[in-house]
């Protein structure tokens, strides 16, 4: 178990997944990767992205100046 | 018009189907065809039809190629990053077919420009990546009385339909604009599906001008890559449709 951190602050759509992705699939079962974005609009579409591929993902925390954390569970 | 040694040789593998024929081929020769949208839909439509050495190919793109448009817009190369779309796809037409004449239109299809330009030819081939284009398509090609294709593409599944006057149009179809790409994950899609859906629209083209066999026209083609299941949906004229609802051509 282990916690793999992954900023795309500066990334914009589509390459913001595509790193979340690349991210995702190198998750053993059990890793959690913390995903931080910028703006309010990955900050909804990652979440969705990520469950449509059937990974846990937990509420998203404000993390201030416009940037939000994500946590997907493997 | 004669064909030249040449000409019979290049052309050999259309003359030799039964519904083209010499005269078939002369028809391509003389059609011209216009491709809205250079990337991977329309790229395999710009390399085929100017393999078949249609008379005019124009093609209309205002975008730039893009590292990320390579993986499926194959008529693009990696040295052709940062040049315009149509620059870029009417060097390989030209390379391709010397006897082509390439119209380069560097810029969007608009309200404004969309009945001038498509005048100049006798069929458009619609492959751009948004519901606007795909909407001026239909309405100017239903006002002008022009016969055109139009595709789509979603991840592993591609769509295409064909208009003549009178037939089902895309509005008929699709009433309102659909939901477009609502997360970046959408953004997804096989390079090859783009290929398959633009060669059914060249193949289209290519029929249309030759008057060989049926025009995927009233029907939408829907494929999926992932099990490769295509399947034809009949579509049926819209009475009251917002673009050909008004047309006084019987429906056919
Ligand atoms: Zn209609």
């Amino acid at each position: 178990m282990a916690i793999q951190e992954l900023d795309v602050t500066r990334d914009r759509c589509p390459i913001t997944f595509v790193k979340t992705r690349i991210a995702l699939d190198k998750l053993l079962p059990g890793d959690v990767l913390r995903v931080r974005v910028s703006g309010d609009g990955p900050a909804r579409n990652i979440p969705r992205s990520a469950a449509e591929l059937g990974f846990a993902v937990r509420p998203v925390i404000p993390a201030g100046d416009d940037t939000y954390i994500i946590e997907i569970e493997r | 018009m004669e064909f030249t040694g040449e000409d019979i040789i290049r052309y050999s593998r259309n003359i030799l189907l039964p519904e083209v024929g010499a005269r078939g081929q002369e028809k391509i020769r003389e059609g011209k065809v216009l491709v809205v949208g250079a990337g991977g839909i329309g790229s395999p439509v710009i390399l085929y039809l100017a393999a078949a050495g249609v008379g005019r190919l124009g093609i209309i793109d205002g975008d730039k190629v893009e590292l990320s448009n390579l993986q499926r817009q194959v008529v693009h190369f990696t040295g052709d990053v940062g040049r315009s779309k149509t620059a870029s796809a009417a060097v390989k037409a030209r390379a391709l077919n010397p006897g082509v004449e390439v119209v380069e239109i560097d810029e969007r299809l608009s309200a404004g420009n969309a009945a001038g330009i498509i005048s100049g030819y006798d069929f458009v081939v619609e492959g751009s990546d948004n519901f606007e284009t795909k909407y001026l398509v239909n309405d100017a090609c239903a006002a002008a009385g022009k016969a055109f294709c139009t595709g789509g593409l979603s991840r592993f599944e591609g769509q295409a339909m064909t208009r003549v006057p009178g037939a089902a149009c895309y509005r008929c179809l699709f009433p309102e604009e659909g939901a477009g790409a609502e997360t970046c994950a959408m953004a997804g899609v096989l390079g090859a599906v783009a290929g398959i859906t633009g060669t059914i629209l060249a193949a289209e083209a290519l029929k249309y001008l030759s008057g060989a066999g049926e025009l995927l026209t009233n029907s939408l083609l829907s494929f999926d890559a992932r099990t490769m299941h295509f399947r034809r949906l009949e579509v049926r004229r819209r009475p009251g449709c917002a673009s050909c609802g008004d047309e006084s051509i019987k429906p056919r």
